[in-house]
């Protein structure tokens, strides 16, 4: 909210400097958005001047050429293009030197050929209006020429850009913000502007206001003021609006906005002769009930939303925006003001259905309290008879009165020290409660406390006025201690060290993590040719290719892949790790399994001098980098032949861990790559790694007391048989004392092993753990190693 | 003297002569395989002293013998020398320009900024006494807003603030759900960061639709709001650096009273001013750097876990959330918050 200083320190000056006062108001929980300056600079070159003579410009017809008394002994001439200028107007005058409101600063001038020392000034040249048709002509009594303009005029302030949390809706106001100023700093606090009422109670003859939902219209209020003379308001209150950002339009008018940024309380004034059968009903609108607002557009409303009507119909959309029909004009003598309470929410729901926001409804939404309404109409009933030259009619209609009576909130005094970590005395507390205008009695333990009307909506419960102690106290007043934990003690669990082991593995293979989206575009199954995998899908979207939650890794990091490709990258090697999401029925949420992805493509180290064709990454590459990942976690597992349709048919693989798939590894599908601009061959897995097991503790095994025996072996064995049955059979039969086998060599040649046969050369160590082992014991697994190849693979050894 | 022992002094000479001449290891070698090899005179004389007349026997086998012995010291001496010189020649021959480039083992990846940030986070809190936790990202509206004390008309509902999978299922717009799901799963003392990634409806420069948190959660009989501001003092100091200060300003979330805004003086400046003189960049003059919201744990949220053992007239707590994506940018000075999402990989390799 727009804050100008001159405003706020009519009611509460603690005469600080404005950074001075943007601290305090931060500190107190009012955070200072921005700060600008409005209006003028150099305010001694803005004077007050009365017109001693006008003549016509001898070469220009729509020149003036005045002299001016502007109080310095001689009259100044000035050349003027306004046409209202004359003789013995008292005027605004800003003299070379001084500095206008968009920066420029005015010099002497020559015109037509005529000099001229300043300027005759018009309100939009002082942003304090916005009127330029003619010279601000000043009332002259009391003003003497030469006099700061400054003193007659707000032609400069600071202004405040604050923050207001949403639960404060009272210091959407200046006299709110003057409250707490005053709070914060014990500078005194004006009385407030509806200390004095010129109107009075009872019932305004000829006027009928009905309210049929009390639940959403908790008070409504209304006075009547004839012989209301419309023009432009006054520049002072002209210049105010202009501060705080919003544009005068006629007194009437500007009385309710400049009221409503001064309570906080928002009003609406009907042109009484408008409303037909000069009656008004609140009620809920009809489903698409049309209401044409100011702004000139028809919208429907639906049963939710409240409205007033007059015997022709609906008028204005309640708390929102006024209706055109009734709308005050030039012609307008007879004003019914209007200050209500509305239901909070129900105003929130229909600014957001209706996408009309006002300053109104942004206040209502926060919900005011009744005594507001009341609050308002004294203050729009003061002005309306200063401006306006209105006569008040006798009588208020209200409908609803206050709010409830106050609540009586214990304040224990030990429950302020035990929750903020500093005890405040109960005399303090009491001086800052009363201070914000809490009525504040001892009691035993602590203070019995009331909160004024206006704080109703947050001042409900102890704890809220431990806040209040807090922030007016000075939370800077804080120690900082930590808490005592009683025994509590950090650690991760087994499962997020595992997690971070992966990631750690797989930074060390070389692979760089990126962090895709969650979000992901419905055409990505059918690019991954996963046309049948379903989604969870966002009712709301920022934008269809965002519009469901990934069910994989891969295309998030092909994504990925694809932007670095097309940024220049030839050799990409890139891991992801997070939560795919997949629907599950029956179930509230989806599953969140945590997955962990890679792509490999190109080169699988950079190219050096030494190294200038690095090999490739492939199938085995992949399946390098996922072996390093899962022996750093401690997991059995192994492949099976697949056929995921976004693989290459030849090359993939499902990841089995515990006899349960987990994953896949391969190279992804040509068509795929072909999708995302890619080369040919990437090279890829992706793990469930919720499937791999928590590490279990290692017991120690002796394996540096007694000698491995090492021996290789050539087996031949067909095509059709893989290798992981070969070395399957090689562990099961060469058990207990084989230590470990694995291929060094794959050999085709169909003169000497035969067509359709491989040889498959195995490093094979055997080691015991409490014996040297014998030539005897090595001998007889050999022996059961090559029967077991042959009885069960139809496979043979080589001599070798 | 026999002719024989003359002949055996004439290839010691020889011998000796030879040893000195060798300039190499092998033609040392030679040398040896000529003079004392299997097929080399002298030991061949040696091997026939039996055969000698008795009275030559003694004295040719001991010229022999001496002949021999001192080849083979000239041999091992030689040996050594030329060991020596010709090590040297290698390690000369061996002489590399220093200067070529490395030619590593496959480089070494990196971990992306946001988890470098998470896990320095989550380290900070661990040594805090903290437990990590984490929760699902599609939540029910009971736990993201119900239960957390937003009033049912909370703005943050509204489908322009939030995204909706259906009526009662959204993906979390905080963290926080998690101080609910960790409260009902345990009762106090509580002391949890949930670090996790969440989404709101916003793209802008500033905003993107998803994004990083971590929440935390200290819930125990005695916990103060004195207690919150110290531990983010050690949080700000971990992160941020020995000497940062913290600063609460008054703030207003519907899950916490009270609750307060927390700042870090900014690191990079004295008072908003940098050490060359200029405004300060990061905090944008401001001296004071907003990082995140935080506050004691509202009352009303305890009311939702109470028969969990958190009576919110025996228990207290604080809570407090902030932007990984924030802090990551403040700390390295990134521009813009699209980089982080961006993944090139020249943008994440700077950060080791």
């Amino acid at each position: 909210m727009r804050v100008p200083v001159e405003w706020l320190y009519e009611y509460c000056d603690p005469a600080l400097d404005i950074v001075g006062l943007g601290q305090c108001l931060t500190m107190i929980g009012m955070n200072v958005e921005s700060v600008d300056h409005h209006g003028v600079a150099a305010l001694e070159e803005f004077v007050v001047g009365r017109v001693l003579s006008r003549e016509q410009h001898p070469d220009a017809d729509r020149l003036s050429v005045c002299l001016v008394d502007i109080g310095d002994g001689s009259p100044s001439q000035i050349v003027c293009g306004a046409p209202n200028v004359a003789a013995g107007q008292t005027v605004a005058v800003a003299r070379p030197g001084a500095v206008m409101p968009d920066g420029r600063t005015l010099a002497k001038a020559t015109l037509r050929g005529v000099e001229s020392n300043g300027m005759i000034l018009a309100e939009d040249e002082l942003a304090i209006g916005t009127e330029h048709a003619g010279i601000l002509v000043l009332d002259g009594d009391g003003l003497e020429p030469g006099m700061p303009l400054e003193e007659v005029l707000p032609i400069a302030t600071d202004v405040l850009d604050l923050e207001i949390g949403s639960n404060r809706p009272d210091c959407m106001a200046i006299y709110g913000v003057a409250r707490e100023l005053h709070a914060a700093t014990a500078a005194r606090l004006a009385p407030a502007p509806w200390a004095e009422d010129p109107g009075g109670e009872g019932p305004i003859p000829g006027v009928s206001i009905t309210v049929e939902d009390q639940q959403l219209c908790r008070r409504f209020t209304a006075r009547l003021f004839e012989d209301v003379k419309i023009g432009p308001s006054p520049p002072w209150l002209k210049a105010r609006l202009m501060a705080c950002g919003q544009r005068p339009i006629s007194n009437v008018v500007d009385i309710t906005n400049y009221v409503m940024l001064l309570t906080g309380q928002p009003l609406h004034a009907f042109d009484l002769d408008q409303v037909a059968g000069q009656s008004l009903t609140v009620r809920r609108a009809r489903p698409g009930e049309e209401v044409q607002t100011l702004d000139g557009q028809t919208r429907a409303l639906d049963e939710q939303m409240l409205l007033i009507a007059d015997a022709d119909g609906p008028t204005s959309i309640a708390g929102v925006m006024g209706g055109a029909r009734s709308e005050v004009d030039d012609t307008t003598t007879r004003v019914l003001m209007e200050a209500a309470s509305w239901d909070g929410p129900n105003i929130h729901r229909t600014s957001w259905q209706l996408g009309l926001q006002s300053e109104a409804s942004l206040r209502f939404e926060k919900q005011l309290q009744p005594e507001q309404a009341i609050q308002a109409q004294v203050v729009a009933a003061r002005l309306m008879i200063d401006i306006c030259g209105a006569r008040i009619v006798a009588g208020t209609i209200d409908v609803g009165g206050d709010g409830p009576p106050p609540v009586t909130i214990r304040l224990r005094e030990a429950r302020v020290g035990g929750l903020l970590g500093r005890q405040i005395s109960c005399e303090r507390c009491g001086e800052i409660l009363r201070a914000l205008e809490c009525s504040v009695t001892d009691a035993s333990d602590g203070l019995d406390v009331q909160p004024p009307a206006f704080r109703r909506g947050d001042l409900v419960r102890e704890v809220d006025l431990i806040e209040e102690v807090a922030r007016m106290d000075g939370l800077e007043k804080l120690p900082a201690t930590l808490p005592s934990r009683h025994g509590a003690y950090g650690r991760l669990t087994p499962r997020q060290r595992l997690r971070r082991s992966a990631a750690d593995v797989l930074t060390a293979q070389g692979l760089h993590e990126v962090v895709g989206w969650s979000f992901s575009n419905p055409e990505i199954h059918r690019r991954l040719r996963l046309d049948d995998r379903r989604a969870v899908m966002i009712e709301n979207p920022l934008s269809a290719d965002q519009s469901q939650l990934r069910t994989e890794l891969l295309s998030s990091l092909l994504d990925v892949a694809g932007y670095n490709h097309a940024h220049g990258a030839a050799d990409i090697r890139l891991f992801e790790a997070g939560a795919v999401f997949l629907p599950t029925d029956g179930a509230v949420l989806p599953r969140e399994p945590y997955h962990i992805g890679a792509v490999l493509i190109g080169a699988v180290r950079r190219a050096t001098w030494r190294d200038p064709h690095p090999r490739h990454a492939d199938f085995f590459v992949a399946k390098g980098v996922l072996t390093g990942l899962l022996e750093r976690l401690g997991t059995d597992w192994g492949v099976v032949r697949s056929s995921e349709p976004f693989l290459h048919p030849g090359r993939s693989a499902t990841i089995m861990i515990e006899g349960q798939p987990a994953g896949w590894l391969g190279e992804v599908h040509p068509l795929v790559a072909a999708e995302w601009d890619l080369p040919d061959t990437i090279a890829g897995f992706e793990l469930d790694l919720d499937a791999v097991p928590d590490p279990v503790t290692i017991s120690y095994e002796d394996v540096t007391t007694f000698p491995e025996v090492r021996e290789d072996l050539a087996v031949v064995v067909s095509e059709e048989v893989s290798a992981a049955d070969v070395l399957d059979v090689v562990r099961r039969s060469g058990a207990p004392i084989l230590r470990s086998v694995e291929v060094f060599d794959v050999y085709r040649d169909a003169v000497r092993i035969g067509a359709g046969n491989v040889s498959l050369a195995l490093h094979i160590s055997y080691r015991a753990p409490d014996r040297t082992l014998t030539d005897e014991e090595v001998a007889d697994r050999r022996q059961a190693i090559a029967e077991a190849l042959a009885q069960r693979l139809g496979g043979r050894v080589r001599a070798a | 003297m026999t002719e024989t022992i003359e002949r055996i002094e004439q290839l010691r000479l020889e011998a000796e002569h030879a040893i000195s001449a060798a300039l190499t290891s092998p033609a040392l070698e030679e040398a040896r395989i000529r003079f004392l090899g299997r097929k080399a005179e002298l030991p061949n004389l040696l091997r026939r002293v039996a055969e000698l007349p008795a009275d030559q026997r003694a004295s040719t086998g001991k010229a022999a013998n001496e002949a021999r012995q001192a080849i083979e010291r000239a041999i091992e001496s030689r040996q050594q020398e030329l060991a020596v010189s010709e090590l040297q020649a290698r390690l000369r021959q061996d002489r590399i320009d220093i200067t070529l480039s490395a030619d590593p083992l496959p480089a070494i990846g990196r971990l992306h900024l946001l988890t470098q940030t998470r896990r320095e986070i989550e380290d900070i809190f661990i040594g805090l006494g903290f437990n990590v936790a984490e929760g699902p990202e599609v939540e029910t509206v009971y736990y993201n807003f119900d239960a957390l004390n937003h009033t049912v008309t909370h703005p943050a509902r509204a489908r322009t603030d939030t995204f909706y999978v259906s009526d009662e299922v959204l993906l979390r717009t905080h963290t926080s759900p998690m101080q609910i799901r960790a409260m009902e799963a345990q009762p106090p003392p509580i002391y949890i960061v949930v670090p996790g990634r969440t989404y709101r409806p916003d793209s802008d420069p500033t905003h993107t639709p998803q994004f990083h948190q971590v929440e935390g959660l200290a819930v125990d009989t005695d916990i103060t709001l004195a207690d919150l501001k110290g531990t983010l003092q050690a949080f700000a100091r971990g992160v941020f650096g020995e000497g940062r200060e913290v600063r609460l300003r008054p703030s207003f979330f519907p899950f916490t009273e009270p609750s307060v805004e927390v700042d870090v003086s900014c690191f990079n400046c004295v008072g908003g001013v940098t050490a060359a003189g200029e405004r300060c960049s990061i905090c944008k003059g401001n001296a004071w750097l907003e990082i995140l919201g935080a506050g004691m744990v509202d009352p009303n949220v305890f009311g939702f876990v109470r028969e969990h053992g958190y009576d919110p007239d025996r228990i207290q707590g604080f809570a407090f959330g902030m932007g990984i994506e924030r802090v990551a940018m403040l700390k390295h000075g990134i521009p813009d918050l699209k980089l982080l999402f961006q993944n090139d990989v020249r943008f994440l390799e700077q950060f080791v």
